[in-house]
């Protein structure tokens, strides 16, 4: 019985470790300036977790096998007691998870601490059930104060602007789509119109809560143009798993087009 | 066996008469431990029930379920199983699991069957408020089963609640009516009912410990139960205010977790001042601590048994309770990690990382103490021991997805994807169930007087120990592929390739779930129509070991033994074999 648990807790070992070391499933390539921090740091931990993994349910399988049979042998300590044990973990464990938080910190607070580039375009982002709303400045550079009052989604005023009233609401731009030039530093602000939600986008290596009652700075920047989708991870409703986005990485010159093309628009 | 003979008069306590006072409202720790351990199994019936409705959602989701249609009309017409009505069973599931399985068998129902009989007491030290601990959590329990059968569903924004959409009401959807207000109220009712338990836990474990039984004597799983109840103590009361402020803020119209300005379904809210973020460092503040409070019985359980089994002491005894204390103090400094991403202060990310680190550290050695005992053992593989090793194991698998999400940065990709799912059912459900068959197996013959089947044991733990790497492994693949949890569907988007991968998962849980049946049977079967067990089948040294199987009303039929040894007293030459019970006369050591 010991020999079938050995054999099996290393069968599950190898083809588990197996299916991670070749990347059957793995994040898909990233898109973002500060994503190689992150994918590092994945690396390196999933080499340290790798090893610990392996080594002790081979541990585990080996003393199962080894000792689960012979009656009449005299049993034995563990050599030197449980002081090893303690110490190899606090040493192993200790420094190494201590080590990757110090590198893990600088890559965090280059994405969350770190103050956006001054020249970062600025997009207005505004979750609701179940759908995200983006909202760029429009030619005057200036975004138009929200009412809470005046938003009306069939009037499509997601944002609860006031264009009667306020003349650099004009020509704000409202999109269901993140369009951003590549390359250069994004700034959002994010808010929620009702209730949690988040800002997620795999191939950006980035993630963020929307909280009702705050406005959220995330900023990053993207290196590849191309489409990816945002997706809402923060359990908002039944809709939650239809509350989708994307975000279009275009060359910085079809964005200015765009830009334009938008602005005649309003 | 009977307690050695000790210059104390026998006080032998009658059972009360009458049926009620005897198997429905009774004050014997022994029968409330039952009462527990049914409950937590009519639950657990329920909670992997809805995991079976769910996995087949996920990896079919137009499939119709015969018979559903009548349990919930609205939810599933025609038994196919609408977006909202997934998150409704995903928000049962998890509440149902988590309170009233993980928290109510290993805990609640071990712990009161055993810790008054481990430390030699006749009973808890308030056998009144036990009673109304097992009464007052029944009650939460219809409570929050009562809630399928309200109009507009159960409950569906997670067993996390997050404000506002557990707090607004009706406006905010299906589930945000009744539903929500009935998973509150049994929330908060399952609280009061585990204060009144740790209360006695904690009191039972200083006040009542028989002559001899030092704190340095007493077995593992009485300390591990007395850790949880002081950790239960302070979470179980920080919910209950939460739980109570929510209940609030949906009836009497407050504002303690809703700001200004929020606009659902076209309507203003008249709320302004509240704190979405405040809810959940309430509610992680006791969710975090939970989760100790449903592993730490497992740790206990598995260094009582496992010495039993290796025929060895555990080694570094001392070391794991050491590191049970210090994982239990640890846990109130780390609940900031579910928060990474919430939108508090990032710098507090970096602050709530490095204990979450260091709390791997404890749970490490106490891995390595058990594997270490292995080593060098005389091992009898019977069930218990064999869902001890599969405990080792899956905590193993579980503990170490731990390093990837307890730092930030990863988490920014990590956070709310499937490997989230595959991490915390591996360390917290997998490992503390575990936890609860190796608990069952072994204390079986004592509570039933009858012995388990052993073959239809090693069945049970074979299949299942297969089961849930093929179930919960391959989460961490979809995890890593980016594929967030809690949706109720993947046809038509980035994760649609993975919906082969998720298949396989139903079916593997579909297969898992099935094999619960043999021990479902076994416990069903053994219970009338086991072979009699002996005092002592397992050649334990604990209390529970020296009466009585079952024991007497008062536990040592007015003889309270008198403890001269440690309980992990193995491999040694004692007068019946190789061990030595805690109730074995000896000389008299100073601890």
């Amino acid at each position: 019985m010991g020999k079938l648990f050995a054999v099996v807790v290393a069968v599950i070992t190898l083809v588990a470790t197996a299916i991670f070391v070749m990347h059957v499933w793995w994040p898909p390539a990233d898109i973002s300036v500060h994503g190689p921090g992150i994918d590092r740091q994945l690396g390196e931990t999933m080499v340290m977790a790798g090893v610990l993994f392996v080594v002790s349910q081979l541990a585990l399988a080996l003393f199962a096998w080894q000792y689960s049979s012979g009656d009449g042998r005299k049993i034995k300590t563990f050599p030197g007691g449980p002081m090893p044990l303690v110490v190899a973990a606090i040493v192993i464990v200790g420094i190494e998870t201590l080590a990757l938080t110090f590198v893990g910190s600088k890559v965090w607070a280059g994405i969350f601490q770190a103050p956006p580039d001054p020249n970062s375009l600025q997009v207005d982002v505004q979750a609701e059930q179940f759908a995200f709303y983006f909202r760029y400045p429009g030619p005057d550079g200036s975004f138009a104060a929200t009412h809470p009052e005046l938003i009306n989604e069939a009037n499509e005023n997601y944002f609860g602007l006031d264009p009667a009233h306020e003349v650099d609401a004009r020509d704000d731009i409202v999109v269901p789509s993140l369009v951003i030039p590549v390359n250069r530093p994004i700034l959002l602000r994010m808010h929620a119109k009702d209730v949690n939600h988040s800002f997620y986008v795999p191939e950006l290596r980035i993630q963020q809560d929307f909280v009702p009652g705050l406005v959220i700075p995330l900023h990053f920047t993207a290196t590849q143009t191309g489409k990816y989708e945002i997706v809402c991870t923060q359990l908002c409703g039944l809709g939650h798993y239809n509350m989708r986005a994307y975000v279009e990485v275009m060359s910085p010159g079809e964005f200015d087009q765009w830009l334009k093309e938008k602005a005649a628009q309003q | 066996m009977n307690p050695p003979a000790v210059p104390a008069a026998a006080h032998h306590h009658a059972p009360p008469q009458g049926f009620l006072r005897r198997h429905v409202f009774s004050l014997d720790h022994k029968v409330i431990g039952k009462q527990y351990l049914d409950l937590a199994l009519v639950a657990v019936c329920i909670g992997m029930g809805l995991s079976w409705l769910m996995r087949l959602h996920l990896a079919w989701p137009n499939l119709p379920i015969p018979g559903l249609e009548k349990l919930s009309p609205n939810g599933a017409a025609n038994g196919v199983i609408t977006p909202e009505y997934y998150l409704s069973l995903m928000t049962m599931h998890a509440t149902i699991m988590v309170f009233f399985v993980l928290t109510s068998a290993p805990f609640a129902g071990f712990g009161n069957y055993f810790l008054p009989i481990q430390v030699g007491a006749e009973d808890m030290a308030f056998p009144r408020f036990n009673m109304m601990s097992f009464w007052t959590t029944c009650v939460a329990f219809l409570v929050i089963v009562s809630s399928f059968f309200v109009s507009d569903g159960p409950a569906l924004s997670g067993w996390t609640a997050y404000a506002p959409l557990s707090a607004v009401g009706k406006d905010a959807g299906p589930g945000q009516g009744l539903g929500q207000t009935l998973w509150a109220l049994s929330i908060a009712i399952f609280c009061v009912g585990q204060l009144f338990g740790s209360l006695n836990f904690v009191a039972t474990t200083l006040d009542l410990r028989t002559k001899g039984m030092t704190l340095a004597r007493m077995p593992f799983s009485t300390w591990a139960w007395f850790i949880t109840s002081v950790i239960g103590l302070i979470a179980f009361s920080v919910l209950l205010a939460a739980c109570i402020l929510l209940l609030l803020d949906r009836v009497a119209g407050t504002s303690f977790f809703i700001p200004a300005g929020l606009v659902i379904s076209d309507r203003l809210q008249p709320h302004s001042g509240g704190s979405p973020l405040l809810w959940q460092h309430l509610f992680w503040f006791f969710g975090h601590p939970e989760v100790y409070i449903a592993i730490l019985p497992g740790f206990g359980i598995v260094s009582h048994i496992l010495p039993v089994f290796a025929r060895k002491p555990l080694l570094g005894p001392r070391v794991m309770i050491g590191c049970m204390a210090v994982i239990g103090l640890l846990s109130y400094t780390i609940w900031g990690h579910h928060m990474f991403l919430s939108g508090m202060n990032p710098f507090s990310a970096l602050l709530f990382s490095v204990p979450t680190l260091i709390i791997t550290i404890p749970s490490t050695i106490a891995t390595l103490l058990w594997i270490g005992t292995v080593y060098g053992a005389k091992l009898r593989l019977q069930t218990p021991a064999l869902f001890c090793l599969g405990f080792i194991s899956v905590f193993v698998s579980g503990g170490l997805s731990g390093f990837f999400l307890a730092q930030p940065s990863i988490d920014t990709y990590l956070h709310a994807t499937y490997f989230v799912v595959a991490h915390f059912h591996f360390v917290m459900a997998v490992a503390a169930m575990f936890g609860i068959f190796a608990g069952t197996y072994f204390w079986f013959p004592k509570m039933f007087g009858s012995m388990m089947n052993e073959t239809l044991g090693k069945w049970h733990f074979w299949l299942t120990f297969i089961g849930v790497y093929c179930v919960f492994f391959p989460m961490h693949y979809l995890g890593l592929a980016g594929n967030v949890r809690r949706y109720s569907a993947f046809t038509d988007d980035y994760l649609k390739p993975l919906i082969p991968l998720h298949r396989f998962i139903t079916v593997a849980a579909l297969f898992t779930g099935a094999a619960q049946l043999i021990f479902l049977y076994n416990l069903i079967r053994s219970r009338f129509r086991g072979p009699t067990a002996p005092d002592n089948p397992w050649e334990a040294t604990t209390l529970e070991w020296s009466t009585t199987s079952p024991p007497p009303f008062d536990n040592f039929g007015g003889h309270p033994p008198v403890v001269s040894h440690g309980p992990n007293e193995y491999g040694v030459q004692g007068a019946t074999g190789d061990y030595v019970m805690q109730a074995a006369p000896g000389a008299p050591r100073t601890h």
